[in-house]
């Protein structure tokens, strides 16, 4: 963790420690749940990726929109999503945020600000660039976030949304979370520039990379960010460094990862570190922090609970939600 | 209607013009995008949106040409109230946005379990016998039909463009509404301002007694024509116009053919995997043993749409080919 002259205050940073380690043990339960074979789904977990959104939302309101994808279950939890009804959702339950008809890839939760949560490469940011646009038409000032991996930045999706949301000076706010991989390949393998962010510069746009595991670094990218676009200042592109620890999909034996690589990675998981700089720094006690993860144990074991005890969702819900008018 | 209305005569364009200026002018959520809709621009390709953006300001705004981005802007846009109407210029360019269109307008209302839902309309144009060639003039409405989630809309006339339009800016669910280039500047009976037409509901234009013509778009410029021919021959033909191609009104269709025992259904799109061979099939689960001869379908050949004239004609169906077909049902 640098050393930085704006670091927010010992709640917040708590805060943020309390998204990271609801995210890092809802993915443990989900990969062990699916182990014992409980569950079955794909799943493209996001353990590694923990600090970037969770030092985002915590500088959002349920009104500020948000827009993921596939690899996204951490960018709803950081949001808001109820975890509960994540779980419920992937277990096919009619009490699911989507009644068992999205899935992981396709979680949607209004009322924390989760609109789209897309399984197409690329798809969401035109959706992000659509959403900033209803609020700037509207006179409002939330801003509207959508999150995408490196291998996204080489699709038509982002250039296109880019370009648009520059134009229209959109308040909009592009997340790169540079997992150095875009399913099997390298990063510099399919990627014309260093830095996802050197692509901000022919859009118009100011561009960032930050070591996306270092809470306080994404804080402050973000914090620029937010309040440009809350301020009619338009949009802004960040690239945050990180990686993903399960590979693109659960299954995904990695042999594409160097091994030293991996390994390096995987010591620099940002949760344990984050948990060290703050009782290093006198912002939490050790027990405090005990007591943050026991609780949270405790919501994903009734989460779980929620989810299993529910009823299926009843088949006759295929005919539901395909038009507004039921055929 | 109204007398005075039934006395004026407009074409489509007009019709759509009104359709579109009266939206806007009823919900504030209503706006336009699209490439070159905006005043500064020319008002649209057809001039369908002229005088718009200088009434509504940034409500009617001109795109980059980048469908993809701004299909999706109206997806987003779409999901939290705002009704937008975009205009992709010709149907062949919804390929470089079917994934806004497929993945995306039409599943967001179940994917989210009803959560979210797209009320989008996106217009588009198209239709051979320009020499545009293989790019510029497909129907392509078999497409979405085969996508569940999404309404398509095709009008063959002002009235019915107006009253549609208006029906589909109302409509909780995308719509692709299909406007055809051969018979914008065709007049016809000025719509009633303020009206809507239902979705879902197609419209018996001649009543007969032999036969059941079926069309939509543009093959009603050429169905009425050849029906008229063959009474003089004796043959009545009744006419349906679909107006909405999916959903289906079957209720109309096999009313009809349950009484006249026999079905032909026109259009431009190619004849294979088609709205002919959807509507056929129905018609056949539903009437086999009352069906006095097999449903025939008219359109156009199976190849991409060719440039040069004599191909062109070649490509699309004849009126000749809509007698035979009607002929044949009779024999």
């Amino acid at each position: 963790m640098t050393a930085r002259a704006d670091v927010p205050d010992a709640k917040t940073l708590v805060a943020i420690f309390r998204k990271m380690t609801q995210i890092r043990l809802n993915d443990e339960r989900f990969i062990s749940l699916m182990k014992a074979g409980k569950m079955v789904m794909p799943y493209y977990s996001a353990r590694g990726q923990e600090a970037i959104p969770s030092a985002i939302s915590v500088q959002l309101t349920n009104d500020d929109y948000l827009v993921t994808i596939y690899r996204g279950i951490h960018d709803m939890i950081a949001k808001g999503v109820p975890p509960r009804l994540i779980w419920a959702e992937l277990a096919g339950r009619s009490t699911g945020a989507c009644k068992g008809k999205g899935g992981p890839m396709h979680i949607t939760h209004p009322k924390s600000g989760c609109m789209v949560t897309t399984g197409v490469v690329g798809a969401g940011m035109p959706i992000g660039c659509g959403l900033a646009l209803a609020s700037q038409l509207r006179g409002e000032t939330r801003v509207t976030v959508t999150n995408f991996g490196d291998g996204a930045s080489n699709i038509g999706a982002f250039h296109e949304s880019l370009n648009l949301a520059s134009v229209w000076k959109l308040p909009v706010i592009f997340v790169c979370q540079n997992n150095r991989y875009a399913e099997h390949t390298a990063f510099a393998k399919g990627t014309s520039v260093e830095h996802v962010a050197d692509r901000a510069k022919s859009y118009s746009m100011p561009g960032v990379t930050v070591d996306g595991n270092d809470p306080l670094a994404v804080f402050a990218a973000a914090k620029t960010a937010i309040e440009r676009a809350r301020s009619g200042g338009g949009p802004t592109l960040i690239e945050a460094l990180t990686f993903r620890f399960n590979g693109h999909l659960i299954g995904d034996m990695g042999e594409y990862i160097p091994k030293a690589e991996y390994d390096a990675a995987l010591a620099a998981d940002p949760v344990p570190k984050y948990r060290q700089w703050l009782i290093d720094n006198g912002h939490a006690g050790g027990v405090e922090l005990e007591t943050l993860e026991a609780e949270i144990r405790a919501e994903v074991d009734e989460a779980v609970k929620f989810a299993f005890d529910s009823p299926l969702t009843d088949p006759s819900e295929i005919k539901l939600d395909v038009y507004a008018e039921v055929a | 209607m109204n007398a005075q209305a039934k006395s004026t005569q407009v074409n489509t364009i007009q019709a759509l013009n009104w359709a579109l200026d009266d939206a806007m002018a009823a919900d504030a959520n209503v706006v336009i995008f699209g490439e070159e809709i905006a005043d500064p621009e020319g008002g649209g390709i057809m001039k369908v949106s002229a005088g718009l953006s200088t009434k509504y300001g940034t409500r009617v705004r001109s795109t980059p040409i980048s469908e993809m981005g701004f299909t999706g802007a109206a997806v987003g846009a779409a999901i939290v109230g705002i009704r937008p109407v975009i205009e992709i210029m010709l149907m062949n360019f919804v390929a470089v946005c079917m994934d806004q269109i497929t993945n995306h307008a039409a599943k967001l209302r179940f994917m989210s379990g009803g959560q979210t839902h797209v009320p989008m309309v996106i217009r588009t144009m198209t239709g051979s016998g320009f020499q545009t060639g293989g790019q510029h003039a497909d129907f392509l409405e078999a497409w979405f039909c085969h996508t569940p989630g999404i309404k398509v809309v095709m009008p063959s006339n002002p009235a019915d463009a107006y009253g549609l339009l208006r029906a589909a800016i109302e409509d909780d669910d995308p719509v692709i509404f299909v406007e055809h280039l051969a018979s914008y500047w065709n007049p016809g009976v000025a719509p009633e301002r303020g009206k809507s037409i239902p979705l879902g509901k197609a419209n018996v234009v001649r009543a007969g007694k032999d036969v059941t013509l079926i069309g939509y778009s543009r093959s009603m410029m050429d169905i009425p024509v050849v029906a008229a021919s063959l009474a003089k021959d004796g043959i009545d033909c009744e006419i349906i116009d679909l107006r909405t191609v999916s959903p289906l009104d079957m209720d109309t269709i096999l009313t009809s053919v349950k009484k006249t025992g026999r079905a032909v259904v026109v259009h431009e799109a190619v004849r294979s995997f088609g709205v002919g061979a959807e509507i056929s099939a129905r018609i056949h689960e539903s009437l086999f043993r009352e069906l006095k001869a097999p449903v025939q379908r008219v359109a156009s050949q199976d190849s991409p749409v060719p440039f040069a004239k004599q191909l062109e004609a070649a490509f699309m169906y004849s009126h000749a080919d809509i007698e035979q077909a009607v002929r044949s049902t009779l024999r």
